[in-house]
């Protein structure tokens, strides 16, 4: 069976993953170690080792993602993060810098490394010499690759595997982050934070909902309309009028939408895919255990050749729709 | 339901005080709430149920919960607001929905400091909290039998998600 590969942004939705069916959970340090580094998120040195019990005493297993890029002269922080993972009975660290991955590969020989999706590696080679240099044995693919393109990739390296079936769309590519970063003068990739909840500001203003990140207006919406989470990378732009057309608005990057690849399930297993990834370890324990349970559901009728069982979770994503993103369409 | 409800005998410094001891207890039981709220334990958040008679002021911090008047003016002073029906609170606390949903699809609403709101929820939402069992433990027996059977018929007759699911 494909391994279903969960989020937790606490302990109770730990539990509640692994409660729902979740083969292996992934978590972070309540600091800047990891790529959602949100308040109130996130688990201590005790909540951890806790929770890796928990996970081991049902069968299912614990990664933590220790994602972000050190910053110089701050290493220690992300050292102390990768062996506290390590003491905690980890079954892996999710890396994505590579001056981490060769001190973790250094000191930490018997550690499971796994390379994050920050780390964006995207093609064949990239994978292979982080395979080579490193012993990475799983590399989360980003989210802008085809069913083809992994089709291909797999042909052409020894390691496993984990695609994103479902949560935000969230490349963390392609420069994407930046945009964000500008806003805010903080980083998702450096400070684990991404269009963070202290530089956001929903209102109502002259009828409508604004949503706005860093004093910059991101989305209006009518009244009683769904308001999306001021993203920047998924905000709403305007272009000015040209000499060749009038000014336009839009998402230009990204629609505020969700990734649901259920139907593409058997594709990627066909693909070669070892693992399936859902999003969202800021979203609660509630949204965990019914994305769990229905992903386990598919994952187990993939097992037996059975239809995917469809649009079960259209009221949990973000903006209320769901895209198969990348997979199943060229890239803008 | 609430709305065809007469005004609550509560006056609302009894509601405050009852509310506040409910809130110390809580804070007594799960001390990971205020350790998960850090810095954000010192924000005052105004709790507006919009179909309840009375606003409420929640300082976790100070472990106080006042309740206030819809019509007095002003608003209490506050740093964030949540504003929703009764029942996506409830939900929500009991891990039967999840709160980006019900903020997505407009049924919850924040305004003020999303940060304080963002970790409060996160905070509430790693208790597991039970507002049934919080109750009964409060009262003597046998009223904590009664409360739980009478507890257990308003979830039936409201919709109300009253205990925890998840
Ligand atoms: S800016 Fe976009 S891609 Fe980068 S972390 Fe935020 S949501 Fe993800």
């Amino acid at each position: 069976m494909m391994e279903l590969v969960c989020p937790a942004g606490t302990p109770a939705a730990l539990r509640a993953a692994v409660d729902a069916g979740a083969h292996t959970v992934y978590c972070g340090f309540a600091d800047e170690t990891n790529a959602r580094n949100f308040p109130g998120l996130n688990f201590s040195r005790p909540e951890m080792a806790e929770g890796v019990a928990y996970a081991k005493a049902r069968g299912a297993r614990v990664l933590v993602a220790i994602n972000t890029f050190p910053r110089a002269g701050e290493q220690a922080l992300w050292h102390r993060a990768v062996a506290d993972a390590h003491g905690a009975g980890a079954h892996a660290v999710i890396l994505a810098d590579p001056g981490l991955i060769a001190h973790a590969a250094d000191t930490h020989p018997d550690l499971r490394l796994h390379l994050s999706v920050q780390a964006a590696a995207a093609n064949p080679d990239a994978i292979n010499f982080y395979a080579e240099s490193f012993g990475i044995r799983r590399v989360v693919l980003p989210r802008v690759l085809t069913v083809e393109e992994i089709t291909a990739i797999n042909r052409e390296i020894d390691i496993e595997t984990e695609v994103f079936v479902f949560g935000g769309l969230c490349v963390m590519a392609e420069g994407r982050c930046s945009l964000s970063s500008w806003a805010t003068g903080l980083s998702p990739n450096m400070n684990g934070v991404c269009s963070p909840a202290s530089h956001v500001v929903y209102d109502e203003v002259a009828g409508q909902n604004e949503a706005r990140l860093g004093g910059l207006l991101i989305h209006r919406t009518p009244k009683g309309a769904p308001v999306p989470y001021p993203t920047l990378c998924k905000g709403c732009f305007t272009a000015p009028a040209t000499d060749t057309g009038p000014a336009q608005t839009g998402h230009i990057f990204e629609d505020p939408v969700s990734l649901d690849a259920t139907e593409l399930i058997p594709r990627l297993q066909r693909a070669g895919v070892t693992a399936l990834k859902i999003e969202g370890r800021q979203r609660s324990r509630a949204y965990v255990a019914q994305v769990v349970r229905a992903f386990r559901a598919a994952v187990e009728a993939a097992e037996a050749g059975a239809p995917m069982p469809a649009g079960l979770l259209a009221k949990l994503t973000e903006g209320q729709s769901a895209t198969t993103g990348a997979y199943a369409k060229t890239w803008r | 339901m609430l709305r065809r409800l007469p005004a609550p005998p509560l006056s609302p410094a009894l509601a405050g005080r009852a509310l506040s001891a409910l809130l110390r207890r809580i804070a007594r039981r799960n001390p990971a709430i205020l350790s998960r709220l850090g810095p954000h334990g010192a924000a005052r958040f105004l709790i507006d149920v919009t179909d309840a008679p009375l606003l409420l002021l929640m300082e976790p911090q100070a472990q106080r919960m006042t309740a206030h008047r819809r019509s007095a003016a002003p608003v209490p002073g506050h740093d964030a607001a949540i504003r929703g029906r009764l029942a996506a609170f409830l939900a929500m606390l009991h891990g039967s929905e999840d709160g980006d949903a019900l903020f997505f699809s407009g049924e919850l609403a924040i305004a003020g400091d999303t940060s304080a709101v963002l970790a409060l929820r996160n905070a509430l939402d790693d208790a597991e909290l039970d507002l049934t069992a919080e109750l009964e433990a409060l009262a003597r027996p046998p009223l904590d039998v009664w409360l739980r059977r009478m507890m257990a018929a308003a979830a039936r007759r409201s919709g109300y998600v009253l205990s925890r699911e998840v």
